[in-house]
């Protein structure tokens, strides 16, 4: 079958990690691709510049659901200064799979709300 | 009429492979593939005549003219046009109804006026309407569906009234596949004076078209849904509407004269086609239609019919599978459906795994997925050259797809 929907894809898009709400979150951001309609609202709770606790909701293909769930669960516990540095490559690393230009997009809506609610970035260098 | 494997053998990307497997194409709404006679009159002109055209004295600017003209009134034959005089070569589509509401609406429409539209509209005739409408003052409604994806009919008298200046409408929906009684809905704009514009980007490619008998103003259509290259589309639109219309844009061709006190334009159709047009395309155009033309438009829409009936009833039997639209009595050859908790997009790159194209995402008619309260949806879309075969290898390929899915 396709090389995009491996397993541990498939397994977080079904089961997806911290999905749903925090109570209190500091951060909330909305976000969503109007190619796919994919919709992702990221939250986080923020301590001495950590990421203490993040959920996502949300509802579209499952690229962009499973990098979602991976990408929470990935950044519980780090610190905001470490995640400044993601780029698309560490989310293709998680994902661990090939993509083309199309889905990319989708694969990388979860970081684009981070990077957007976290920081304000909303154009990244080198990502189109 | 010719085999299926005859027509078949007319399309060389047919034969080709994706991902290695024989490719099934299904996005014929997006756009047809082109068969050898449209690319080899494109390599004829560019190999032997290649010039300007309504310029030179040449030799070859004359024939790339004739060429040109001819395959005009070949193209106005088609629909069964009175004159070629009322066949105009825009970009697509698109431009061909931008043309109507630039060049007609903000001359005639005021504050008070209403352009009707409908909810199964795609993008390219409702945009330009609003557009228009913002800048007129003029008011813009629109006919709303009916859950199987019908226009809710029994509204129209409600709708087109007096204050209604122009019905625009589609004749078959890209996504829905609903034929829409075109004759009748001209003929109730025209008995409250309205004009009436028709999409025929569906229509024109898939069944016979006759713009007089539908007693149509304007009808828009894409010669690359039709067999035909891109980058071409053309208005057709009755003589003596044109005739008082303003012209679109300015440019080379489109004058009589030009003084530095102010311009004549010139005479139809040449008035609305400012600058060189797209002259290889054009021919390509005309031995497109002469080619549907060959194989017959009735025949084409009965192998469509056979065909669209026959994927519905499939389709119907895959689990969790909602096709939007009637799917009883008169359809056109597209299904869109919906997969249940899986997204159109994950169907879709599954299906071209296996080499199948499809499309997914809202084909650019978003109002109709607000109205069943979706995002997107994929898409089959048939053409003459398709076949039962193709639609089997569909259906199996979807029940992979939920069975990849399934926990
Ligand atoms: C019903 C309908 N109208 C208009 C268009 C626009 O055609 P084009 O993109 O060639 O202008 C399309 C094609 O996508 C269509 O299906």
């Amino acid at each position: 079958m396709d090389a995009l929907y491996r397993e541990n894809i498939l397994d977080h898009y079904r089961y997806p990690r911290n999905k749903g709400h925090l109570d209190h979150p500091d951060i909330v951001y909305h976000d969503h691709n109007p190619f796919c309609g994919d919709e992702i609202t990221l939250e986080l709770k923020i301590r001495d510049g950590r990421v203490v606790e993040a959920a996502f909701d949300g509802r579209g293909c499952a690229i962009s659901q499973a990098s979602a769930s991976m990408m929470t669960e990935e950044i519980i516990g780090k610190t905001l200064e470490e995640l400044r540095g993601w780029t698309k490559e560490d989310i293709l690393d998680l994902l661990g799979i090939e993509i083309g230009p199309v889905r990319l997009k989708c694969a990388l809506l979860p970081l684009k709300a981070l990077k957007a609610g976290v920081w304000g970035i909303e154009e990244w260098p080198h990502e189109e | 009429m010719k085999s299926l494997e005859q027509i078949r053998a007319d399309f060389p990307i047919l034969q080709r492979q994706v991902h290695g497997r024989p490719l099934v194409y299904l996005d014929n709404a997006a756009t047809s593939q082109k068969p050898l006679p449209v690319l080899q009159a494109m390599e004829t002109y560019y190999r032997q005549t290649n010039a300007n055209v309504h310029r030179g004295v040449h030799t070859l600017s004359e024939e790339a003219t004739a060429q040109y003209e001819a395959a005009r009134s070949r193209i106005a034959r088609f629909i069964n046009a009175a004159s070629a005089k009322e066949i105009i070569f825009t970009r697509n589509t698109t431009e061909a109804i931008n043309l109507v509401a630039y060049s007609w609406g903000l001359d005639h429409l005021r504050p008070g006026d209403e352009v009707l539209i409908t909810q199964m509209e795609h993008h390219s005739n409702i945009v330009p309407w609003q557009l228009i409408c913002q800048r007129t003052g003029a008011t813009l409604r629109y006919v709303p569906l009916s859950p199987e994806g019908r226009l809710r009919l029994d509204l129209l008298d409600t709708l087109l009234t007096e204050r209604t200046k122009l019905f625009a409408f589609v004749a078959m929906s890209n996504v829905l596949g609903t034929i829409n009684p075109v004759a009748e809905l001209v003929a109730a704009a025209h008995r409250v004076g309205a004009l009436a514009l028709v999409d025929g980007a569906q229509s024109v490619p898939h069944m016979p078209v006759d713009v007089q008998a539908l007693g149509a103003d304007f009808l828009a259509f894409s010669s690359h849904k039709m067999c035909g290259p891109t980058g071409l589309g053309v208005l057709y639109g009755r003589r003596e509407l044109l005739e008082r219309m303003s012209p679109f844009q300015g440019g080379g061709d489109m004058i009589r004269e030009v003084r530095l006190e102010g311009s004549r334009w010139n005479a139809l159709p040449w008035k609305f086609e400012a600058g060189t047009p797209a002259i290889a395309e054009a021919i390509g155009l005309g031995a497109a239609v002469d080619y549907l033309a060959g194989l017959g438009m009735e025949n084409v829409r009965e192998h469509e019919r056979t065909l669209v009936r026959y994927a519905v009833d499939r389709l119907s039997q895959v689990e969790g599978l909602r096709i939007l639209g009637p799917t009883n009595g008169e359809r056109g050859g597209v299904v869109a459906f919906t997969l249940e908790g899986i997204h159109p997009h994950d169907v879709a790159a599954i299906l071209d795994a296996e080499g199948i194209a499809v499309r997914a995402g809202h084909h650019c008619a978003q109002p109709i997925h607000d109205f069943y309260g979706i995002v997107a949806s994929a898409r089959a879309s048939f053409y003459f050259y398709n076949t039962p075969g193709e639609v089997d290898c569909l259906a199996a390929a979807l029940e992979r797809v939920q069975h990849v899915f399934a926990a």
